[in-house]
């Protein structure tokens, strides 16, 4: 809660500072003082990792940026440079590189946190809405950075999503010209895209600092979506969840280290290692990982401006959630009906992950003969994909207005710190199952 | 903060619980967290420091065969002119003559030429006073002259007059053989 | 307890997802291995050495390998290294093997065009003076840079490996055009040039490159049999140290910082255990 500053200057220095830029009065209320229920699980712990994470881009960024050229004949090159020539340019360029994954697991992760805790509900709307203009920010980011090295998959990716552009009426084909600066991707966009990779990060630390501070206008949701009601309910963010946060980033950087250091490659493609070649497309054209289950959307519509506008509506949607879910309940702790949709959500996303990879007209088993249906067999890819596609907009536009007014939540405790806290899921006898009041 | 709940949260002054006392575990995931920063740290700053083929480029070998009698000829050597000159024996006798003269930077001319090899002065084409190139045989000394403020070298690439305050630099170089060295 | 499961499954998907990734027709590559994989995986300095002689004495006529110098061979890590040398540029071994080779240069008195020996700071000169020469001389396909060719296929050195190894005659029923090679483990899609029946399209493609490789045809210097599946294991170790020839010191790094990470890792949840004791939550 934003509630009047605890904070009492201590020295001298400190009296005439306060007076004149209350800095470190902001960052005692912010990150030393500031009341946080005390309940929180491990899954509150990504937005740490998820700041850290964008400092990590950002220097690894700023050193690569002193040793990269953004031109099509020497990219490439300046790439293999950084790896081979530059002191521990190989540890720079793969914490970067594998450090863009580890920014979207993270922020996947931290998406799905608040889905299932209802962490976008009122009165934290802007909260969430901010959240999404952060992974907007972070997929474009993702994309132009994806590019620079002008690899096959990096000029053919780049070729790929700016024709989507083109798909859009009227005024398509010149916002697409626009980008590549001339009748294809070549240089020009190569440059252009480096300044835009360059400038996106510092405007998804300034979004961040906007959600920080949503964030803190009601403070944080918690594991049961009940309101803080009083100070027991909450500790001081240091030293208790400074430290929390502090071991779940030690276990995240262990992950990230794994990737670094032993499979540095294995969450890029191959073909990014041949030099772009304008004549010659790879077999197939895979985004990043973090980008495929929306590849696989745009794929499934076989109209390609429609492709294109459901790829942008399932993002979209993210936006309004807030006005979409009519659940009186904040947590799907006490949601059970909810939470079998959401998990059969979490496997769609997955589903649509997996088919991106593929090629639409691969056999999801493999077989000889089949059943075509309309446009191809209904064992491919794109038929799961279309599957997976329709429970992802179902989910956000039907099932969860829709459950919210039927299903019967379980018991909700009266507050974070009454008894019920160590059995969350039990509704205890003689417990009032008071439905929280919105807002 | 009196607690009447039970459960609450902590009561931070209470004896031996209070979390802000330096316990050596959290002194210890402190320290730790400063090492890995610091540990990442300088692979980050090395970086900055020449990478490799800039430091391939680091040694040049030159042929001597090239350099004329009375000229010199100048070549780049990290980034920065390299004079190559083929001093007469007048030239070689003049700078002797000077080892003891009122030096701004005192040396000696066998100091800043190899055993043996008196006629070749390898030097690096800085001037030492703000960076310019001096121009060959120019001043009145018959070195060389640097043209932006003035600075004067003699035969060996002394200073003599002008604002510079050291002589002309001498490279860390060797003979490979008696018409080829290697200069870095 | 269902989260869980859904967890699970859902990793086993993904993990099931990943090698499936598009059904190409070209045989999986074989099952050989090197010194260099696995966390500990090192390089063997004798197999690289072989390795470049293959690379030198017979792929070098045709293949470029831009990103390398002959000052790469004798750095920390690389075939020739020499701890007395740490400047690979002083490195005698380095210095001959740079000096065997000629590389353009541009005499600065005339402006020509020259021929010099290699030193160790020159890269490793290109066969063809550019790609369209390369193109012409070669079917009209330039032999690809192989500088990163180990990680530029899936599979690398082991496709690399299998690819050499692989030429055969193509079966009956397949006709292969002169200039072309047919080669099972080489992607491409034969059903065009098959003549049998369309269920049993032979695997594999037509590569334009002759089989390189052949018995004796490079003599190793440490004495060992120079079979083609000997050549073919040491180039391709050797094009997987040219591709990364850091890998080494990743992983030496990588050891320190993961047992740095594990130690740090026990410190923090020591101190947050010791922290949150006595509140309830």
């Amino acid at each position: 809660m934003s509630g009047h500053s605890t904070y009492e200057p201590k020295s001298g220095f400190e009296r005439w500072l306060d007076s004149r830029l209350p800095i470190i009065r902001f960052a005692n209320d912010t990150i030393v003082t500031f009341p946080t229920p005390k309940n929180l699980n491990y899954w509150w712990t990504f937005g740490g990792v998820l700041s850290l994470m964008l400092g990590i881009q950002i220097v690894t960024g700023i050193i690569l940026a002193m040793h990269y050229v953004p031109n099509a004949d020497l990219a490439f090159n300046s790439v293999e440079h950084i790896r081979r020539d530059v002191n521990y340019g190989w540890l720079v360029q793969f914490m970067h590189a594998n450090g863009a994954s580890m920014f979207f697991l993270a922020v996947y992760i931290h998406i799905f946190r608040n889905l299932y805790y209802g962490s976008y509900k009122a009165p934290r709307e802007v909260l969430w809405i901010l959240g999404c203009i952060i992974y907007l920010l972070m997929m474009a980011t993702g994309f132009f950075g994806y590019v620079l090295p002008w690899g096959q998959m990096s000029f053919h990716g780049a070729v790929v999503i700016t024709n989507l552009i083109g798909a859009i009426p009227v005024v398509g084909p010149s916002i697409t010209t626009l980008l590549w600066g001339g009748f294809a991707v070549d240089n020009p966009t190569l440059n252009r895209f480096f300044s835009l990779h360059y400038l996106l990060p510092f405007m998804i630390a300034g979004v961040v600092g906007l959600h920080i501070w949503a964030l803190h206008v009601p403070g944080n949701n918690n594991p049961t979506g009940v309101n803080v009601k009083s100070e027991t309910d909450t500790v001081p963010f240091h030293p208790y969840y400074t430290v929390k946060d502090g071991f779940a980033i030690s276990v995240f950087l262990i992950v990230y280290a794994a990737f670094v250091f032993y499979m540095p490659d294995a969450l890029g493609d191959a073909a990014n290692y041949v030099k772009a070649n304008p004549l010659q497309t790879p077999q197939h054209i895979v985004p990043e990982w973090y980008l495929l289950p929306f590849y696989a959307i745009l794929r499934a519509v076989p109209n390609k401006l429609m492709g294109v506008l459901f790829m942008f509506a399932a993002i979209g949607t993210l936006f309004v959630l807030p006005w979409l879910d009519t659940s009186k309940v904040r947590s799907m702790r006490y949601r059970p009906t909810a939470r079998i949709y959401y998990f059969i959500f979490i496997l769609a996303c997955l589903v649509l992950g997996v088919c991106g990879a593929h090629a639409p007209d691969d056999l999801v088993i493999p077989h000889s003969g089949g059943v075509q249906f309309l446009d191809a067999d209904l064992d491919s890819y794109v038929w799961l994909s279309r599957i997976g596609a329709l429970y992802y907009f179902a989910y956000f536009w039907v099932i969860t207005p829709l459950l919210g007014l039927t299903e019967t939540p379980l018991a909700v405790p009266e507050s974070i710190s009454s008894p019920v806290l160590s059995h969350p899921a039990s509704a205890p006898a003689g417990a009032v199952a008071s439905p929280e009041k919105r807002g | 903060m009196a607690d009447t709940v039970a459960g609450a949260s902590p009561d931070l002054h209470a004896s031996g619980d209070d979390p802000n006392r330096r316990d050596f575990i959290h002194i210890a995931a402190g320290v730790a967290a400063l090492g890995a920063v610091g540990g990442l740290a300088w692979p980050f700053i090395d970086q900055m420091n020449p990478a490799g083929d800039t430091l391939a480029l680091a040694s040049i070998e030159f042929d001597l065969s090239k350099v004329v009698e009375g000229q010199q000829v100048v070549v780049k050597w990290r980034g920065k002119p390299l004079f190559v000159r083929y001093r007469t024996a007048k030239e070689i006798e003049a700078a002797i003559k000077d080892d003891h003269a009122d030096l701004r930077d005192p040396a000696t001319d066998e100091s800043r030429h190899k055993p043996g090899k008196a006629q070749y002065l390898v030097l690096v084409g800085v001037c030492t006073h703000l960076g310019c190139v001096p121009t060959f045989g120019g001043g009145d000394y018959g070195g060389w002259l640097c043209p932006c403020h003035g600075s004067v070298y003699d035969t060996s690439g002394r200073i003599r007059r002008g604002p510079a305050p050291l002589n002309l630099a001498v490279p860390d170089y060797a003979f490979l053989s008696d018409s080829k060295i290697k200069v870095g | 307890m269902l989260r869980k499961g859904f967890a699970f499954a859902a990793l086993g998907l993904v993990l099931l997802a990943g090698p499936a990734l598009g059904a190409t027709t070209e045989k999986e590559p074989a099952d050989v291995h090197w010194s260099f994989e696995g966390p500990f995986g090192k390089f063997d300095k004798e197999q690289v050495q072989r390795g470049y002689k293959v690379y030198r004495e017979v792929c070098s006529a045709c293949h470029s390998m831009e990103q390398m110098s002959f000052r790469n061979l004798g750095q920390k890590g690389g075939p020739f290294y020499d701890p007395k040398y740490p400047n690979p540029n002083n490195n005698p071994v380095v210095k001959s093997l740079a000096h065997d080779i000629q590389v353009k240069d541009i005499d600065t008195d005339t402006g020509d065009v020259i021929s010099r020996p290699a030193t160790p700071a020159d890269k490793f000169p290109a066969p063809f003076a550019n790609e369209y020469a390369a193109a012409a001389s070669n079917g009209g396909k330039a032999p690809p840079d192989l500088s990163v060719m180990a990680k530029a296929r899936e599979g690398g050195p082991r496709y690399i490996y299998s690819l050499l190894t692989g030429f055969r005659n193509p079966p009956a029923g397949l006709t292969i055009p002169t200039g072309k090679y047919y080669d099972p483990y080489f992607p491409g899609d034969l059903s065009g040039s098959w003549h049998g029946s369309p269920k049993a399209v032979p695997e594999g493609g037509m590569i334009g490159m002759p089989p390189p490789l052949a018995p004796g045809k490079v003599t190793f210097d440490d004495g060992k049999p120079s079979t083609v599946q000997e050549e073919a294991t040491d180039v391709a170790a050797f094009l997987m140290w040219a591709a990364e020839p850091k890998m080494e010191e990743r992983k030496q790094f990588g050891f320190g910082a993961m047992i740095y990470l594990l130690i740090f890792s026990g410190l923090l949840y020591a101190s947050y255990k010791r922290l949150w004791r006595n509140v309830e939550h």
